[in-house]
């Protein structure tokens, strides 16, 4: 269970500090899928550096806290100093655009026996790292092949592959299918559901694209603004949204055989309705599991 | 009867490889499509990527030149043999828009410039002409001259930005606008401003657009006729509704089963532990 007390994450640009994130609170329980979606600039991405332990400057950690639920290997409860000793262990990070993240001039294999930590002996890595990447649905020449030999859906396989051999407790995953087209975009999603299902670990998952989110995730959390604005479980999210935000993002899908004018409250979000949409930080129990924050004081409907 | 868009037997070859081993990649291979049309219309070509949809683009654009075959745009041939359009006649004609505008704009010149240049360039326009048909194309797709003005790339959002692009390529007055994936570098709760602004462009300043993009959705939201391209083969083409309402060809069905929608939830396979 991840726990996220009062968090804030600032940027300092020159005499300017900019609040990222900006008082999220909110407990994420393990085993789930929870999906983050918000636009550009809302803080999702933040928010999950955050949570992978990856701050450096200029962002910063203002306020609050981050309460991890494991232990490390001296048996002291993993904290935000700590994480760091947990990536590559029970922490994994997939970053956007990640499949130009594998290094292009070294082999598949090498890159499996390059984490900190794995075993020594590197014949039973790549024994274990064949017979996972098969399961994977990648041939087992991919694992011989330098990065550009490979296309881009097999690239992300590999990434995930990576990112999941060593079984860790925690998988961030920001835009992980950005950049594919849709065919290949299903069968990365539906590996990394396969995956979470086989191995029971939390997955954190940014994306922008409502239909990815409805698909794949058990729980939705939609930020606006460096705070967040609704999280529930996902059936309850889409089947009744309560805040305008969340509302707006979902009717903003266009849908095949729908010719009703769904697009049109996109745009008029866009023209500058975005004040309307800012929240307080706390977050009110509206149902069981769902949960809203309340509008900004000081900001006429 | 107008012929919006038609091409007959385009071919694009590449040729990959050295002397000895060498490969050649048809990346249009004979493509056939044909618009006719009174009112101007959105054509879209979906596909995934290596499909060829880019490179037909290009070909339309006279970026590429076709191995064989030609183009019509509007009753006249603008690639391919028997063309006799000059440069300036051609972008008077077609225009485009690319995916990444922080790219298509240098980070090191005012935006505002290249609309001027278009204006002189293409449109032939004198300097107060030009700063007119500038502040007249800026506000049909909504913004103001003055907040636009001297300004760079990196003061704008892409959003902005991009329809900025989209105020170039109406200035010279063209009859069809080519967008290769115009939204694919936009957020998805911005990028229905820009379809909503083609869908306008087409019915109000009549414009005819050629939309390329591997997002279904918007194609069915926005266009009246669809190309569905498939290793460089044009696999289905027709009346937008009718196509991807009931696709015939299995690629089509593939694609469209392969969008992640918020109606029916995929059923993933189980994997042996």
């Amino acid at each position: 269970m991840i726990k996220l007390n009062d968090l804030k994450i600032s940027y300092r640009i020159g005499n300017r500090v900019i609040e990222a994130v900006n008082g999220v609170t909110l407990t994420i329980p393990d085993g789930s899928i929870v999906g983050i979606a918000g636009e550009s600039g809302c803080g999702k991405s933040t928010l999950m550096k955050a949570i992978y332990g990856d701050i450096q400057s200029p962002m910063s950690l203002s306020g609050g806290s981050i309460e991890y639920g494991m232990k490390g290997a001296d048996g002291r409860a993993v904290t935000t100093e700590t994480i760091r000793r947990e990536w590559f262990k029970s922490i994994s990070y997939i970053p956007q655009s990640s499949m130009n993240s594998l290094n292009p001039v070294i082999r598949i294999r090498d890159q499996f026996t390059d984490f900190p930590g794995t075993d020594s002996n590197k014949k039973r890595v790549l024994e274990r790292a064949r017979a996972y990447i098969g399961k994977l649905g990648l041939p087992a020449e991919a694992m011989d092949s330098y990065p550009h030999q490979l296309s881009g859906g097999m690239r992300q396989r590999v990434m995930i592959a990576l990112a999941t051999f060593f079984q860790p407790e925690l998988i961030i995953a920001d835009e992980p299918t950005t950049a594919l087209d849709v065919v290949v975009q299903k069968e990365i999603l539906l590996l990394l559901m396969e995956v979470q299902e086989l191995m029971g670990n939390t997955i954190l998952v940014v994306s922008h694209d409502m239909g990815v989110h409805y698909q794949v995730t058990h729980k939705m959390l939609i930020m606006y603004a460096g705070r967040v604005v609704e999280y529930g479980d996902t059936e309850s999210v889409f089947a009744d949204p309560q805040h305008a935000y969340t509302k707006m993002l979902i009717d903003s899908l266009p849908t095949i055989g729908d010719d009703s004018m769904r697009g049109v409250l996109a745009s008029m979000a866009g023209a500058g309705g975005d004040r309307a949409y800012r929240v307080e930080p706390e977050l009110i129990e509206v149902k069981p599991g769902h949960f809203m924050a309340r509008p900004s004081v000081g900001v006429a409907a | 009867m107008t012929v919006i868009l038609k091409t007959e037997g385009l071919n694009k070859v590449y040729r990959q490889g050295g002397l000895v081993r060498s490969r050649q990649i048809k990346a249009l291979n004979d493509v056939n499509i044909s618009v006719e049309s009174d009112k101007p219309v959105v054509i879209a070509v979906v596909g995934e990527s290596g499909s060829g949809k880019t490179t037909l683009a290009k070909t339309l654009l006279r970026l590429e030149t076709p191995s064989s075959g030609r183009a019509i745009v509007y009753d006249t041939v603008v690639t391919g043999k028997g063309t006799a359009l000059s440069k300036q006649q051609f972008l008077g004609l077609v225009q485009p828009i690319f995916q990444n505008p922080f790219e298509a704009f240098s980070r090191y010149r005012p935006v505002d410039a290249y609309l001027n240049e278009t204006a002189r360039r293409v449109g032939g326009m004198d300097g107060a002409q030009a700063e007119a048909a500038v502040a007249a194309a800026l506000q049909s797709v909504g913004l103001k001259y003055e907040a636009v003005r001297g300004k760079y790339t990196n003061q704008f959002s892409g959003g902005e930005l991009q329809r900025i692009s989209v105020a170039r390529a109406l200035i010279p007055q063209p009859k069809l606008i080519v967008a290769d994936e115009p939204v694919s570098m936009i957020d998805a709760s911005r990028r229905m401003i820009i379809i909503n602004l083609f869908k306008q462009l087409r019915d109000e300043a009549g414009r005819s657009f050629l939309y390329i993009t591997h997002d279904l959705a918007t194609a069915y939201y926005i266009s009246d006729y669809v190309a569905v391209m498939n290793k460089g083969v044009v696999v289905e083409f027709g009346d937008a509704r009718q196509v991807m309402g009931d696709p015939q060809h299995d690629y089509t069905k593939l694609l469209l089963s392969s969008i992640p929608t918020t109606k029916s939830r995929w059923r993933p396979r189980k994997v042996a532990a």
